[in-house]
């Protein structure tokens, strides 16, 4: 290193008044306490869990380590799985809700997996993060985790040819702990479930269109988050609705320490700090995209079964028209959707962001 | 005469020691210092790895903590072994583990060859560097520094102040002027010995030993005083980030690090196999004799420092999100506002698109939806035209559309009738150009066919709105392009504010305006004004209408085309 900082502080001009601080530190204090009844919670719901191959004692000083909760995934999981072990996904750690269609064999065989299986509720255990707590309080103390659905492919700049060891090299690099991953929602031309997707095909094959530059970008004071809304659910479901329309943003990729804990799925964490994966002061930071595979055939089918599950809102009757909306099969292509082509595309188009990564 | 490299390792010892093979198999000794941090074993089986070539040595460790200096002594201790056992070496090369030549060795000897007595080494005075952001520059002479910078931050940032707030300062030993640079340089024997064997070395070192990151001062500075022929850069591509964090270089930079011509290129990324592979076994020729010229490849960093820290104006995203006032720019394009045209002229859109050349939007604010040019159901970038979506977050609608759309200027029209809570930011941003016809509201109001009180109301009400948002644009705070007009002012010589719109829309054009769009029919006008006035109302924005008699330009206007000349 040759720049040197001078010493720090002194950087902030005006001085917060007694009122703001004390508000702030008020909030800081019952952000603690929220954090604390997480990891409580946590820790009660571990006996949900039970091991079916517990193969973490592979997992070597350094690992890089995914958490992922599945539920009738066989379809996606082939690829997912494939495409991350070749980022340099060193072990996975996998909690199977429930599956019918084999996933929990095949998961089972994979030599760098662990597997857990659990026939709680999904959306009694917060949509299945008290279980995703657990395990990364357990066994992701220390090392850089990746937190992420089936539906979810991870890229960023230079993907192809910087696995994830690089890139938490240079998260390290700028002393950062957690990376920011905005998924975006991938979609075919023509009605959902008239294409075709074989287990272990790349699915942008198959959901090669995205909304490109329609995306709503807000602070959320109280976790110093963004929230991200938009894109082509956004437009095509929720048009009338914005304020209801799905999150966006993600925090993925978080160096873990036992005290953390997310607070509602990945989008958002405590401590609050690691929420701040933007730049406020007008720089970009490096962030990447997570390729969102919700829309492959299947979706068609299995939002008919999710709306019937009620498990995946909170307040599951006020998405019943978006459930019977995806169950028609729509056509979610416009004449304003982009056509994947790459990291390159979407860093260009400001979908992500290369820093001062070069 | 040979080539000797000076090889400070600390991790990726594997990779260091296939660096120091490819050298040491070229007839060149290498000398290689293992941080002290590093484990015995570790430092056991680099040994044995290189255990079968004759000119490889290893000298005693230190522990080499960033910005301390111990790295200086490593350099020194390896350097005197070098220059003691290996009697034909000319040049002293100081590398590190994760360094990698980027050119066939035999034309880095054939280059040092025509420069037998030059040493390669960064040395610049503490004034002239432009790379120590923030204080420490020549500080870093004359202050004290006893705690790490790395593991006790506080207490270093503490104590630099404590010392600048009462002025303490080391006396630099005479006869030394402080010069900086890069740590990797490449010396001659006369010069690397002059330094080591000078009788004032005890003093120096002792004096350097708490200087604050000495390896980047020490040999720049004592070079300066045995050198006879210093060429100050170095022979190394290093380059690094705006927080001064080396870059690291992988597999993707091949075609980049060709291009630069250099000998040795720094840091490279462990895992970079290809890289290894090409430049360790390619053996491919490179271009002979070309220089240096790591210039041609500084426009990408200088890019990659811009972005990071300025990033690009008018984007908001997941990892961009600029405080108010930080923006940089509050969007990426010029654009064009149009307040009241739409309604004194017919096909006003039509008319600004051919004319200048751009798309020309309805009301994008409408209350009931988002007009865009054509009538389009989705636009760029797949926004669409709900008006709920489009209120839901209008700034961020107006600056998706303008990033969406780069590289095509985009014109909207704008009015009383619309969504207006978009004002303020639109008044703020210096790439909007805001032109108004005040009052022209009303005419569209004057062709209904509504019962006169409903239009009376109507009136009012739009005529309050715009009085409030023309107020938003006259604040101190604007800086948008603002032009008002009247209404009446406007309709008396209509030709020469949309020229000089025009103009400023598409500079390059610089064409005379021949043909205007069409003007609404004013007859009758002015005695509808009257009429709002009778009924109690009072219509200001439109200007001093005579009543009665109408606006002799439009009225000999109507019907055809108007041309200038």
């Amino acid at each position: 290193m040759r720049r040197v900082l001078g010493p720090r502080g002194g950087s902030d001009p005006v001085a917060p008044s007694l009122s703001a601080t004390l508000s702030e530190a008020w909030r800081a204090y019952r952000l603690r306490w929220k954090r604390r009844k997480l990891l409580l919670r946590a820790y009660r719901k571990r006996r949900q869990l039970r091991a079916v191959a517990d193969r973490t004692s592979t997992i070597g000083k350094g690992a890089i380590l995914a958490f992922v909760t599945v539920r009738n995934e066989g379809l996606r999981l082939p690829y997912f799985m494939d495409h991350h072990r070749k980022l340099g996904v060193d072990h996975f750690l996998v909690v199977d809700n429930q599956s019918s269609d084999g996933s929990r064999e095949w998961l089972r065989a994979q030599p760098d997996v662990s597997l857990w299986v659990t026939k709680a509720g999904y959306k009694q255990s917060r949509f299945g993060l008290d279980w995703m707590t657990w395990l990364q309080r357990r066994h992701g103390d220390g090392h850089w985790c990746l937190s992420l659905d089936a539906d979810e492919i991870l890229i960023y700049p230079y993907w192809e040819t910087r696995n994830l060891q690089a890139l938490t090299g240079r998260l390290e690099a700028e002393r950062r702990r957690s990376f920011g991953a905005m998924m975006l929602d991938m979609y075919p031309k023509g009605p959902l479930a008239g294409q075709d997707y074989a287990a272990g095909q790349d699915p942008m094959q198959v959901l090669p269109w995205f909304d490109g530059g329609n995306y709503v970008v807000q602070v959320q004071p109280l976790m110093r988050n963004l929230w991200i809304q938009g894109g082509v659910r956004a437009r095509a479901f929720f048009a009338g609705e914005p304020r209801r329309a799905p999150t966006l943003n993600k925090v993925p990729l978080v160096r873990w320490d036992r005290s953390y804990a997310y607070v509602n799925s990945t989008h958002a964490l405590l401590p609050r700090r690691l929420n701040a994966v933007f730049d406020a002061q007008g720089g970009e930071w490096l962030s990447g995209v997570l390729l969102h595979t919700k829309f492959l055939p299947v979706v068609v089918e299995k939002s008919r079964e999710e709306q019937k599950r009620r498990q995946h809102f909170a307040n599951s009757t006020l998405y019943d028209g978006y459930y019977d909306a995806v169950s028609a099969s729509p056509d979610l292509w416009c004449a304003g959707s982009s056509c994947y082509t790459g990291w390159r595309q979407l860093e260009a188009m400001g979908l992500m962001s290369r820093g001062g990564w070069v | 005469m040979s080539i000797g490299f000076v090889m400070l390792c600390h991790t990726a010892l594997d990779r260091a020691a296939e660096v120091a093979r490819h050298w040491a198999e070229r007839d060149c000794p290498v000398v290689i210092h293992v941080d002290k941090r590093v484990t015995r074993p570790a430092c056991d089986s680099l040994v044995a790895t290189l255990a079968d070539l004759g000119n490889v040595r290893f000298s005693g460790r230190y522990a080499c903590e960033w910005g301390t200096w111990g790295i200086v002594a490593a350099t020194q201790t390896a350097a005197t072994v070098m220059l003691r056992d290996f009697p034909k070496v000319r040049h002293v090369y100081l590398a590190s583990g994760s360094c990698l030549p980027l050119r066939p060795l035999a034309e880095l000897k054939a280059y040092l060859d025509s420069r037998p007595r030059v040493d390669f080494i960064e040395s610049v005075t503490t004034e002239d560097v432009g790379w120590t952001i923030g204080g420490l520059d020549v500080e870093r002479f004359t202050l004290r520094f006893p705690f790490s910078w790395r593991k006790q931050r506080g207490l270093f940032d503490a104590y630099v102040k404590l010392q600048r707030r009462f002025g303490f300062r080391r006396k630099v030993p005479p006869g030394l002027a402080p010069h900086l640079g890069s740590q990797w340089w490449c010396l001659t024997r006369q010069t690397l010995s002059a330094i080591l064997e000078d009788p004032d070395r005890a003093a120096t070192d002792r004096y350097f030993r708490r200087v604050w990151i000495p390896d980047e001062s020490y040999f720049q500075t004592m070079v300066r005083r045995f050198s006879t022929n210093v060429e100050s850069r170095s022979l190394t591509l290093s380059k690094f980030d705006f927080q001064g964090k080396p870059h690291i270089f992988y597999d993707d930079h091949l075609q980049l690090l060709r291009r630069s011509d250099c000998f040795v290129a720094r840091k490279i990324w462990p895992q970079a196999g290809k890289l290894y592979q090409t430049f360790l076994h390619g053996e491919a020729a490179g271009q002979a004799a070309a220089e240096p010229n790591p210039g041609k490849i500084d426009r990408l960093f200088a890019k990659a420092v811009e972005r990071r820290v300025k990033g690009r104006p008018g984007l908001y995203m997941q990892s961009r999100m600029p405080n108010e006032n930080w923006e940089n720019g509050r969007t990426a394009a010029a654009y064009s506002v149009f307040e009241g045209f739409s309604e004194l002229f017919e096909n006003f859109e039509a008319w600004l698109g051919k004319v200048a050349g751009t798309r020309a939007h309805g009301h994008l604010f409408a209350p009931d939806r988002v007009e865009f040019a054509g009538g389009e159901v989705v636009f760029s970038g797949a926004l669409s035209d709900s008006a709920a979506m489009r209120d839901y977050a209008p700034k961020s609608f107006l600056s998706s559309l303008i990033w969406n759309t780069r590289g095509e200027r985009q014109c909207f029209q704008f009015g009383p009738g619309d969504q207006q809570e978009i004002s303020w930011f639109i008044s703020g941003d210096p790439n909007a150009q805001v032109s108004v016809i005040s009052g022209a509201w009303a005419i569209p109001l004057f062709h209904s066919n509504q019962n006169f009180s409903d239009i009376r109301r109507e009136a009012a009400r739009l005529q309050k709105i715009e009085a409030e948002h023309l107020a938003v644009l006259r604040t101190p705070w604007t800086k948008a392009r603002v032009r008002i007009w009247t209404l009446a002012e406007f309709v008396e010589n209509p030709m020469e504010p949309l020229q000089s719109i025009i103009d400023e829309i598409s500079p390059r054009a610089m064409r005379r305006l021949t043909e205007a769009p069409r003007l609404a029919d004013l007859k009758g006008f002015g005695q509808f004004l009257q009429n709002l006035r009778n009924q109690g109302m009072q219509p200001v924005l439109m200007g001093d209408f005579p009543t009665g008699e109408d606006p002799t330009p439009a009225a000999s206007r109507r019907g055809r085309p108007y041309l200038v000349k």
